[in-house]
């Protein structure tokens, strides 16, 4: 991940690459001939349901169906994990910071956790898991398909520019009455 | 069985404290409960103090989770330590890649304490 300050905007720009992965699954991934499914059908629907997975089991919360349209997520707080070997591409994971506080807090099982290394802590583990259980759900990913550890940006003053140049996926749910986004950037 | 002293690795204190908790939902005592955020440190602690039972990531910084259990088993008293993967990391080539250098069981992220009772509680019976 490169990251470079511009001037004129005054904004930090994140320019994401994937290259790295566990370090003794590097290998085996970048080895593996497994061929990846041409046939994204349906990996919408299979990142919504990792997602309701995550939230139901860790959070014990129950997500509705993912809303319509583009709603304002006012995201203060974006995870990101990295996937190479067969698929390679980024997930992410979009909130405001009282979303990622109260799922920290929900994760925790306690009222509150401040906006504390938990937040961080915790919003960076949920995307990974996320990305996890999404790749468990798509044939020839589990074993063909690494991923990076977590990286979670906080503040708002930020530009993201996926290099992967392909295909985008992206889900909205909310949470608590608040919209948060999980996307799917791959590289073609 | 007597109270477990438990070491729980993962470069996540978040997933440490959950993990933590959910060992103790799912009805284990446990004399001791001890950190370590990735592989090299949770080496040190297993060469520092007895352990009865270790969790453990897979995905960390400076030492994974599958060299850890493949380092620990080389450590003299620690070829029989229970040691279960907790990792996002599902598929057959993982669990396998895990088991063979040493593991003792693995389990998924998300996970729930009934899946920690049913992999974990039967490995420190024996």
């Amino acid at each position: 991940m490169d990251q470079t300050s511009n001037s004129d905007q005054q904004r930090v720009q994140i320019h994401l690459s994937v290259r790295a992965a566990s370090p003794s699954f590097r290998a085996k991934a970048g080895a593996s001939g497994e061929a990846q499914s041409t046939s994204r059908h349906g990996w919408r629907e299979e990142l919504e349901k990792a997602t309701g997975e995550v939230f139901e089991i860790m959070l014990g919360t129950r997500l509705g169906n993912a809303i319509e349209g583009s709603p304002h997520i006012g995201a203060d707080f974006t995870a990101m994990v990295g996937l190479a070997g067969s698929l390679c591409g980024v997930v992410g994971f979009r909130a405001s910071s009282q979303s990622a506080r109260r799922m920290a807090a929900k994760m925790l099982g306690l009222d509150d956790v401040g906006m504390g290394d938990s937040v961080l802590d915790a919003f960076g583990e949920i995307c990974n898991m996320v990305a996890g259980s999404f790749k468990a759900r798509i044939a020839g990913l589990a074993d063909g398909c690494a991923l990076s550890v977590p990286t979670v940006i906080s503040g708002k003053d930020y530009a993201l520019h996926s290099l992967a140049n392909g295909e985008r996926i992206e889900v909205i749910f909310s949470f608590e009455g608040n919209p948060f986004s999980v996307t799917l950037d791959l590289h073609n | 069985m007597k109270p477990a002293r438990v070491l729980i690795v993962d470069d996540s204190s978040v997933m440490r404290k959950i993990v933590g908790r959910t060992l103790r939902q799912a009805g284990l005592e446990m004399q001791e409960v001890l950190e370590a955020s990735n592989g090299s440190e949770a080496l040190s602690v297993a060469r520092e103090h007895p352990l009865d039972l270790i969790l453990s990531d897979i995905n960390m910084p400076m030492m994974d989770g599958l060299e850890f259990v493949r380092q620990l088993r080389c450590i003299e008293g620690a070829q029989n330590i229970p040691v279960v993967m907790i990792t996002t990391e599902a598929g057959e080539g993982h669990v396998v890649q895990a088991l063979s250098n040493g593991a003792s069981g693995y389990i998924r992220k998300p996970f729930t304490p009934d899946q920690i009772k049913e992999r974990v509680i039967p490995l420190l019976r024996g």
